[in-house]
């Protein structure tokens, strides 16, 4: 992209005042860097607690028998971890880079909305501090999984009309995020700055903000109908009364599916960013890459019940959920040989970000193999509900979805602070977290495929060697993560100047402003060429 | 390098009703829960999360509206809250479709199945073989044991047409505001917040016959979906209606230009979006 | 990189040649072939499949190796400017589809076999409860409940201090195995009484949901005599990991003589509640069917689980109100997971337990409940 930007922040500082002083600043801000820093805070600490979640998890499953925790309180942490390692850590994760390079990136003084920007925001930590204090109520906290099925969900104690009131502020939060990030690139993109100019990580986000506004609202009409079956006696999931139980796991699937694809769709932009930074070589195959990303998004939509295969749905449901699922792996091979090809005879360097999205190409597309094979039908109906499943979806989401928004911190964290991160240190919180990663998640494959079920507290002796190993993984791979806390912390306060472009490589509006960024970036806005 | 666009985006500079707006919410749906459960002080924290809950609304909008007034917003803010609006409008739509999802599962397959057709033939055969209702039915186990139907002829009939004539007397209104028409507008708003009115009133007699008839939210998938649907629609109508009303005030105060009218239009959408749901369970719920 | 690729590399190897190295055979790394036809079938899909991706792995990771070795800016290349190849692009988007497509429609003509239940010479009717397994052989009118053996159940309560390696099929052994045949095929007709279970056995690569209120069918049949184990594969609550599935394939007449045998003792246990019983009896076999069906819940030692489970141990249904608390075990109590046991326990069963959770922990009313009572309360 050959954008010319002016350096516009030295003459549009003076008219705005700088932030608040004080915790109120953090309150009541409207501007996008804070906003930014905010989401990317929380969403660190939840990754803390969710982390400590599977750290449960994991020893409890160090060996066989029940050794540290009750099922019931099992079936607790299993279901909060996805719950706040989905809506907590990868989604608020997303929209925080959103938040502070979307209008960088786009030539935009900020968000379209920038005090529903505020309360898209401060939803969050009271939706999770409702959702976490029903741990401590009585009879524990949810423990039917984050799929949420009934009637097992429906037995849930106290913790239920709190669990389900706090998926909707969720759901509100992300969808006023999304609807803010798609008013902010439709309306406020610098003059001259095309769609087909948007860097790839506006795209992903542009096209993710549209699944999100599609699919939030469906959870929310779902768990409204647990709601009212368990409370006020209607009869959706009931066949007593002429409902059925897999209603649900159509209404919560046709959800869940483009979820998934929304934690991964951005991390596909921040890996398309960074692999021509540091190939020195423009992306390959930009306008493909775009169209594969459509692709993929219009094809999450008609895929849902790839997840329920197994709940006897009729022959020529089952066959066209597994032709269309099976589609989904041509646009996403298109994005992965793009990456490749961008890669080819470029000149490469390794900095951190650079490996991280490397470790992404390879292990995302281990994931998506293994992806692939659930998608076939009858051999699904081994895998399903085994670690196998466990596995592939650890793989697309933490080497996966993780790595993307790692690898976009430290891409963007010199233009956020002004200092370079020590990379060093980076390099060895690379390194650290790619071993741990695998010895914490290949193994799931093998016992998945020898048959251990998922979601159990406690299993049969010959599937102890690869738990342990996994075990080991996961306490490396969660101590690993330490280094990126000290990583950070470090570069917030002080290190080696940042340049304004940073990377000898890298191309964009971002990098033309000042590091660390004005508090007011593009106002007025710069014209691109 | 050289040339930079001039316009400037109205960024305010700092907001003290989101967290408002945050802490009511978690008020209002945390006292609701511990209501549910059974906690004698839930629906005493719901009460205050509620009022300010409207607290917030109004000094929120308060602030738009005066910012807006002063002149604070151009074109391109404008498109910024069109931009919100419609995509905020489709949020809702996709939630209506969940519920219309699970009236058309219910029809096509689960009732179909647990009357033994299709793969159903054992389902029926062994679990529910005296289970012979097709539509509207409250299910194999007879719940709430009405299998009262409500038809669409004559109440929801004329409630279709009373919101379809609302429709036309907003668009009017609409007009008005376009050529400056102050009284028509005004009379166009109050037609059709009386019609809204009109119709919510309708839809709580009609439910009262529903009730007279046996018919209840607990009347297997059939009440389910009946009352669900027609409910959140009636919530929606009610919210539309106040949403108008609060635009017949402000039209009253002289609020609104030919050309910058953006919160009239939000209104106006979400009446016609309103209407169009209503049109899908008219169809939908009460004829097929 | 190249490093991560090379221990990737002997990861995904490792998974693939073990898959077909029998040394490792006992290390369980890979799906198990079977005893079945389908199985079979199922288990070379998979290898199938593995193999394809673990190819395109090769190439899409190989070239991703080459450009990190060889177009790294430390060996003073300079980067090319290609940017674009709709001939490369149309290549690898039909490509990957052909080979879509060639694994898709062996898998639908597989599916379109694996979901043909008609012509079953057997038919089971297996119902999930928390957290056991029911099954009735509606043709011989055999009917029984199958859950966790006593040892597993044993050691895997919390601080027992047994070690589980020294339990015999640890979580995997049960009670009463299902007994099948072998050479026949069997339908199976899989319901829940409760929540969703999943009934899945990998030896015969059929697993499907057992969804309250519905009938979901499956077939199999078994070529190989044996003992072959599965277990609950759909979250069902607190014991969802303790539901295992054991099914023992016998050959035609030793299955014949099961059945016989079967309907023999359950003429016995029938008769049972047409004569008194005494308190010792009564307290003996009601500790036994509660450890099997209520322990679960409310714990052995009666006192539940604080806002899940109540304590039967001082609660004063059990204390007071003889015919609320036989009715609660008969009926169950609708929207929690309180179930009716009606249908699972004979009269004697329920006049043991109620008689055991009257004068067991401190509960000591003294009182004795007949079968003959829980009788005439199931008529009514
Ligand atoms: C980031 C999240 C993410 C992503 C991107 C994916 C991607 C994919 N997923 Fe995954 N999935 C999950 C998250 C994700 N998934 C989660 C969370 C669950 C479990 C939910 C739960 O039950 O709790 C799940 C479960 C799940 C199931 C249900 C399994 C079961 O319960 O039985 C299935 C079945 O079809 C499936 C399939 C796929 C497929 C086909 C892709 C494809 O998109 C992958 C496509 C990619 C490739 C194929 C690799 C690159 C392509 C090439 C190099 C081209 C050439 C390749 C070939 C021709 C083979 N997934
Ligand atoms: C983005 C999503 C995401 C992420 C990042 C993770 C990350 C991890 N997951 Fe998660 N997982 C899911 C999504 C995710 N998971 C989902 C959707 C499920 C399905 C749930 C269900 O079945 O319903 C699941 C289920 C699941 C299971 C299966 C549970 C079961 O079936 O019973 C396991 C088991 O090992 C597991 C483990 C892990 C581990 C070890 C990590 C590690 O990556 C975590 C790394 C650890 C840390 C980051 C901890 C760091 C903190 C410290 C070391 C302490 C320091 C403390 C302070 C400084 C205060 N996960
Ligand atoms: C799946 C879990 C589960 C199992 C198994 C179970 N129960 Fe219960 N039981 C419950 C729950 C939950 C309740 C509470 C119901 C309510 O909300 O009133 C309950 C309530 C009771 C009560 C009433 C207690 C009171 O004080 O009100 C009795 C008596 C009882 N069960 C006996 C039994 C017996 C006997 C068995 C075994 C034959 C058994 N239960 C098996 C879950 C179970
Ligand atoms: Cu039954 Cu899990
Ligand atoms: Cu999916």
């Amino acid at each position: 992209m050959n954008a010319q930007a002016t350096d516009a922040h030295h003459d549009s500082d003076h008219d705005h005042h700088g932030p608040a002083p004080g915790l109120m600043r953090w309150v009541t801000t409207t501007n996008h860097k804070d906003i930014g820093t905010l989401y990317l805070w929380f969403s660190l600490i939840m990754f803390f607690i969710g982390g400590l979640m599977a750290l449960v998890i994991r020893s409890e499953l160090f060996q066989p028998g029940l050794q540290l925790v009750d099922p019931h309180f099992f079936n607790q942490m299993t279901t909060m971890h996805a719950l706040v390692m989905i809506f907590g850590v990868v989604m608020p994760a997303f929209v925080g880079l959103a938040n502070w390079m979307l209008p960088m990136m786009i030539g935009a003084p900020d968000m379209a909305l920038p005090r529903m920007n505020n309360w898209s925001f401060w939803i969050l930590p009271f939706g999770f501090a409702m959702m976490l204090s029903t741990l401590l109520m009585e009879g524990g906290g949810p423990a039917a999984g984050w799929t949420l099925y009934p009637p097992l969900s429906l037995q849930t104690g106290d913790a239920f009309p709190f669990l389900i009131f706090s998926i909707h502020l969720l759901g509100v939060s992300s969808i006023m995020g999304a609807i803010n990030i798609v008013a902010t690139i439709m309306n406020l993109r610098a003059p001259g700055m095309t769609f087909m100019k948007m860097p790839l990580f506006v795209w992903t986000w542009f096209i993710t903000a549209y699944l999100l506004i599609a699919v939030m609202p469906v959870l929310a009409g779902a768990v409204t109908m647990l709601l009212t079956d368990k409370f006020f006696g209607t009869s959706f999931f009931d066949a007593a009364g002429g409902g059925d139980p897999v209603m649900f796991q159509h209404i919560f699937w046709f959800f869940g599916h483009p979820e998934v694809y929304i934690l991964i769709l951005p991390s596909f932009g921040l890996v398309s960013e960074i692999i021509p930074t540091f190939s020195r070589k423009r992306l390959f195959g930009y306008s493909s890459m775009v169209y594969a990303t459509a692709s993929i998004a219009f094809l999450s939509f008609i895929v849902w019940a790839h997840h329920m295969f197994t709940v006897g749905m009729p022959l020529a449901g089952e066959i066209f959920f597994m032709f269309t699922t099976m589609l989904i792996a041509v646009p996403t091979g298109v994005k992965v040989f793009n990456w490749v090809s961008t890669m080819w005879r470029g000149a490469m360097t390794f900095e951190t970000p650079m490996l991280f999205a490397l470790g992404f190409v390879v292990m995302f597309t281990i994931g998506g193999f293994s992806g692939l094979m659930l998608a076939m039908t009858p051999i699904d109906f081994q895998y399903h509900d085994t670690y196998f499943v466990v596995a592939h979806f650890h793989y697309v989401l933490v080497p996966g979805a993780i790595y993307g928004i790692i690898g976009g911190v430290y891409y963007w964290l010199p233009k956020w602070t002004g200092n370079m991160y020590s990379e060093s240190l980076g390099k060895m919180h690379f390194w650290l977290s790619t071993i741990f990663v695998n010895v914490l998640f290949f193994p799931m494959h093998f016992v998945g495929l020898a048959g251990m079920p998922r979601r159990i507290p406690d299993y049969s002796v010959q599937f102890a060697d690869f738990n342990q190993i996994a075990t080991i993984g996961a306490f490396g791979f969660g101590f690993s993560q330490i280094l990126l806390l000290v990583l950070v912390v470090k570069c917030i306060r002080g290190g080696e100047k940042a340049t304004d472009q940073v990377w000898e490589g890298a191309e964009g509006l971002e990098w033309t402003v000042s590091s660390p960024a004005p508090y007011h970036t593009f106002s007025p806005q710069p014209v691109i060429k | 390098m050289s040339e930079v666009a001039q316009q400037r985006y109205y960024v305010p500079e700092a907001a003290k009703w989101p967290i408002v707006g945050s802490i009511s919410l978690t008020m209002l749906l945390g006292g609701f829960s511990s209501y549910l459960n059974g906690s004698a002080s839930g629906s005493t924290v719901a009460f205050l999360g509620l009022g300010l809950l409207v607290i917030m609304l109004f000094g929120w909008f308060g602030t738009v509206i005066r910012e807006s007034e002063s002149g604070m917003y151009q074109a391109w803010e404008d498109k910024s809250f069109r931009m919100g609006m419609s995509w905020f409008i489709f949020s809702e739509v996709m939630f209506f479709a969940a519920f219309f999802g699970a009236l058309f599962y219910a029809r096509e397959f689960s009732v179909p199945w647990l009357l033994g057709e299709g793969s159903g033939g054992s389902t029926h055969q062994y679990l529910w073989p005296n289970f012979t209702e097709i539509w509207p039915t409250n299910g194999p186990e007879n719940l709430g044991e009405s299998d009262f139907h409500m038809g669409w002829w004559p109440l929801p009939f004329i409630n279709t047409v009373i919101l379809l004539t609302s429709g036309l007397t907003l668009t009017w209104a609409h007009h008005a505001i376009k050529s400056q028409n102050r009284s028509q507008i005004i009379w166009g708003l109050i037609l059709t917040v009386c019609l809204g009115y009109i119709f919510v009133f309708l839809q709580g007699v009609e439910y009262m016959e529903a009730y007279h008839e046996g018919m209840k939210l607990t009347s297997g998938i059939y009440g389910s979906t009946f009352f669900m649907l027609t409910g959140f629609h009636g919530m929606h109508v009610t919210l539309g209606a106040i949403m108008l009303t609060v635009m017949l005030i402000r039209t009253m105060r002289g609020h609104f230009t030919a050309e910058n009218h953006f919160a009239f239009e939000a209104a106006a959408w979400y009446w016609h979006f309103v209407d169009v749901v209503w049109l899908g369970l008219f169809i939908f719920v009460y004829i097929l | 990189m190249n490093k991560i690729q090379r221990v990737m590399g002997i990861l995904f190897g490792g998974a693939l040649w073990t898959a077909t190295g029998p040394a490792w055979a006992e290390w369980e790394l890979n799906l198990t072939e079977g005893v079945t036809e389908i199985s079979r079938e199922v288990f070379d899909m998979h290898m199938t499949v593995m193999w394809i991706c673990f190819w395109i792995g090769v190439i899409v990771f190989g070239a991703m190796a080459i450009s990190i070795v060889k177009h790294r800016k430390s060996k003073g290349v300079t980067p090319a400017t290609f940017h674009e190849s709709t001939f490369a692009e149309i290549l690898w988007t039909i490509i990957p589809f052909v080979i879509l497509i060639s694994m898709a429609f062996p898998a639908a003509k597989m599916l379109i076999k694996m979901e043909d239940t008609s012509d079953a010479e057997i038919t089971i009717k297996v119902t999930g409860h928390q957290w056991k397994w029911e099954y009735e052989y509606l043709d011989s009118g055999v009917k029984f409940i199958s859950s966790l053996h006593a040892d597993s159940r044993e050691a895997a309560t919390p601080g027992s201090g047994i070690d589980p390696t020294t339990v015999d099929n640890y979580l995997l052994e049960v009670d009463n195995p299902v007994v099948l045949p072998t050479g026949k095929k069997v339908r199976f007709l899989l319901t829940s009484s409760d929540v969703i279970h999943a009934w899945w056995i990998p030896a015969f690569a059929i697993k499907k949901d057992a969804i309250p209120g519905f009938i979901n069918e499956m077939w199999t049949v078994v070529d190989e005599e044996g003992t072959y184990r599965g277990q609950c594969a759909e979250l069902c609550g607190r014991q969802h990991g303790f539901m295992p599935i054991v099914v023992e394939a016998r050959s035609e007449a030793e299955y014949d003589e099961w059945v016989t045998a079967q309907l023999a003792a359950a003429e016995v246990a029938a008769s049972s509640a047409d004569r008194e019983w005494a308190m010792d009896e009564l307290m003996e076999r009601g500790e036994k069917v509660y450890g099997t069906y209520c322990a679960a819940c409310h714990q052995a030692n009666g006192n539940g689980i604080a806002g899940v489970f109540p304590a039967l141990n001082g609660s004063p249904m059990v204390l007071e109100d003889i015919e609320g608390h036989i009715n609660i075990i008969l009926n169950g109590k609708p929207g929690t997971a309180m179930q009716a046991f009606a249908a699972q326990l004979n009269d004697a069963d329920i006049a043991a337990v109620v008689t055991y959770e009257r004068n067991a922990w401190e509960n000591e009313t003294g009182e004795i409940i007949q079968p003959a009572t829980v009788k005439s309360m199931r008529i009514q």
